[in-house]
């Protein structure tokens, strides 16, 4: 088990990371920030600025070209491929198009994490009813993804990602597909979790949801670059 | 384990119809040719061995003294001076009658089974012929005492190895045991081929479910469990299949075999050891079709993050 960051040392820290998809050009330069346990980022941008790109070096699917990344106190560049599982069981990914297994129920695609880490049948049911309750789908659980709407696959794939209490929560696009009332309890729900001590990523376009997170903080993504309009990004961070 | 274990929930990650239909298929004829490939190389080398052995310690003395009478006094001799030596298992005079009636059937002769009212092979100046059968392995002792026995009991005669005569058919069927072995390998090769691009395919269509396992933590042996508990219940009902219907027809074979009493063809058969083997190669074709595919899903899967 890998110990978590030690006190008041940063969850993340990129620095001087770059990112290149084969021979072409850099889709990220010079990525340097550090994210604090239990804090909540957004992150913004233009399409085609590097979003999620920069989602998938956090959530473990892509190593950079160049730079540094530490995640949970650990070098994650020159990780050992085989330690990878341990550290993605401690993230929850809401993906943009959401990637649910379609021949799985909406129950099976939310209790997936749990299973995948060896909890019980008994241990995990009640937390998949809850959570099935929570985003409204309690009477939907055995309906399979291609018969629910985006707006429900989304809410499922979101329960998928927070299921099993992860520190690191990373969405990407969360609240793209649902109506205003469902974006604001899935935003509470992220709040919550990070209440509780997680530490949340957000990517959205849409400006509206920052202001409704209190202390949430904002990195903006330009040409692959990244700005600090919130001071989000300084090191030791600003408090103020 | 053979079949890897993997819990119900996790078997749901995988929809319910087979990874490839043909796979099965493809599986069960390469079964049944391997099988009846393996039948056919056991029952040659045993066919090869049977007469290696049966000829390898006999040898026939062709007396050809002019003398009829004298012809005949010195087999009697040879037979009784060769069945009292100790390197002898067994001597005997080979009757009139019964060359007469080896002959007749090449002469077409019409007179009885003994060809005995023949004038033709009446008239024929016949050997007298003294089969020796030799005891133990070792053939060149035994044959220097022999030579020696017949120059003092039938001088001029001739000592003809069966061995001489009938290897070269051993030679010719122990080569055909060695072309069933290589067709078994070849096929074996054909099965595990056949498996690694099932595996491929598999994760290949599967390849979104692998990634998301993946983002949520699974293991590369979690999820390639999945995939080769299925490509081996599925080469398993193949195996069966195939391993059934040659099992059908190497039966109805025995069964017509089961009728020929003589010659070359009798020699031919599966043999306990023979038929252990045919049974544990369906078993050991599961095995290795579940540690390729999982040699093979394990190599890919290291190829993604």
């Amino acid at each position: 088990m890998t110990p978590p960051p030690r006190p008041g040392g940063a969850m993340v820290e990129f620095n001087g990371v770059g990112l290149r998809y084969g021979p072409d050009a850099e889709v990220l330069s010079d990525i340097s920030f550090n994210l604090q346990p239990g804090s909540f980022y957004f992150l913004t941008g233009a399409s085609g600025a590097g979003k999620t790109s920069l989602l998938k070096m956090l959530y473990l699917a892509q190593r950079p070209s160049r730079g540094l990344i530490r995640l949970f106190g650990e070098d994650l560049v020159t990780m050992p491929r085989h330690r990878l599982p341990g550290f993605r069981r401690r993230i929850g990914v809401v993906f943009q198009d959401f990637r649910l297994i379609p021949h799985l129920s909406a129950r099976d695609n939310i209790a997936l994490p749990l299973r995948i880490a060896g909890v019980g049948e008994e241990d995990l049911a009640g937390p998949v009813g809850e959570m099935l309750s929570w985003i409204g789908l309690g009477e939907r659980a055995e309906a399979f993804p291609p018969t629910l709407s985006g707006g429900e696959q989304q809410r499922v794939a979101i329960a998928r990602a927070v299921i099993a209490r992860p520190q690191l929560l990373v969405a990407d696009e969360p609240t793209g597909n649902v109506d205003p009332e469902m974006a604001g309890r899935l935003l509470g729900l992220f709040e919550a979790l990070n209440r509780l001590g997680t530490t949340v990523v957000v990517a959205t376009h849409d400006i509206h949801l920052i202001s409704r997170i209190e202390n949430a903080q904002m990195m903006r993504l330009e040409k692959g670059r990244l700005s600090d309009p919130t001071g989000a990004l300084r090191y030791p961070p600003n408090r103020s | 384990m053979i079949i890897p274990r993997v819990p119900v929930q996790h078997r749901r990650l995988l929809p319910d119809r087979r990874l490839s239909g043909p796979t099965p298929w493809v599986i069960a004829i390469l079964m049944l040719l391997t099988l009846l490939a393996a039948a056919a190389g056991v029952g040659l080398a045993r066919s090869a061995n049977a007469i290696g052995a049966a000829i390898a310690g006999r040898v026939t003395v062709q007396i050809v003294t002019a003398n009829p009478v004298t012809r005949a006094e010195q087999a009697a001799a040879l037979r009784r001076a060769a069945a009292g030596q100790p390197f002898v298992r067994s001597a005997r005079a080979v009757e009139p009658a019964e060359l007469r009636a080896t002959l007749g059937q090449w002469f077409g002769s019409t007179e009885g089974t003994d060809g005995g009212g023949d004038p033709v092979l009446n008239a024929l100046p016949l050997p007298a012929l003294v089969d020796i059968d030799f005891v133990g392995e070792d053939r060149a002792a035994p044959m220097r005492q022999l030579r020696a026995l017949v120059a003092r009991e039938a001088p001029g005669a001739r000592i003809i190895p069966h061995a001489e005569w009938l290897e070269p058919v051993a030679r010719l069927i122990r080569s055909l045991a060695w072309v069933a072995g290589a067709l078994v390998l070849l096929m074996t090769a054909a099965s595990a081929a056949v498996v690694i691009m099932t595996a491929r395919a598999a994760l290949g269509t599967h390849y979104a479910t692998i990634e998301m396992l993946h983002m949520i933590g699974a293991t590369d042996r979690q999820i390639a469990r999945l995939f080769q508990r299925r490509i081996a219940i599925d080469t398993a009902y193949g195996i069966a299949l195939g391993s059934a219907v040659a099992a059908a027809i190497l039966l109805l074979i025995g069964w017509e075999w089961s009728g020929v009493t003589a010659g070359l063809a009798a020699t031919a058969s599966l043999g306990p050891w023979g038929w252990a083997l045919l049974l544990a190669l369906p078993l050991l074709a599961i095995a290795l079709a579940a540690l390729t595919a999982r040699q093979t899903l394990l190599a890919a899967l290291q190829k993604i993050l």
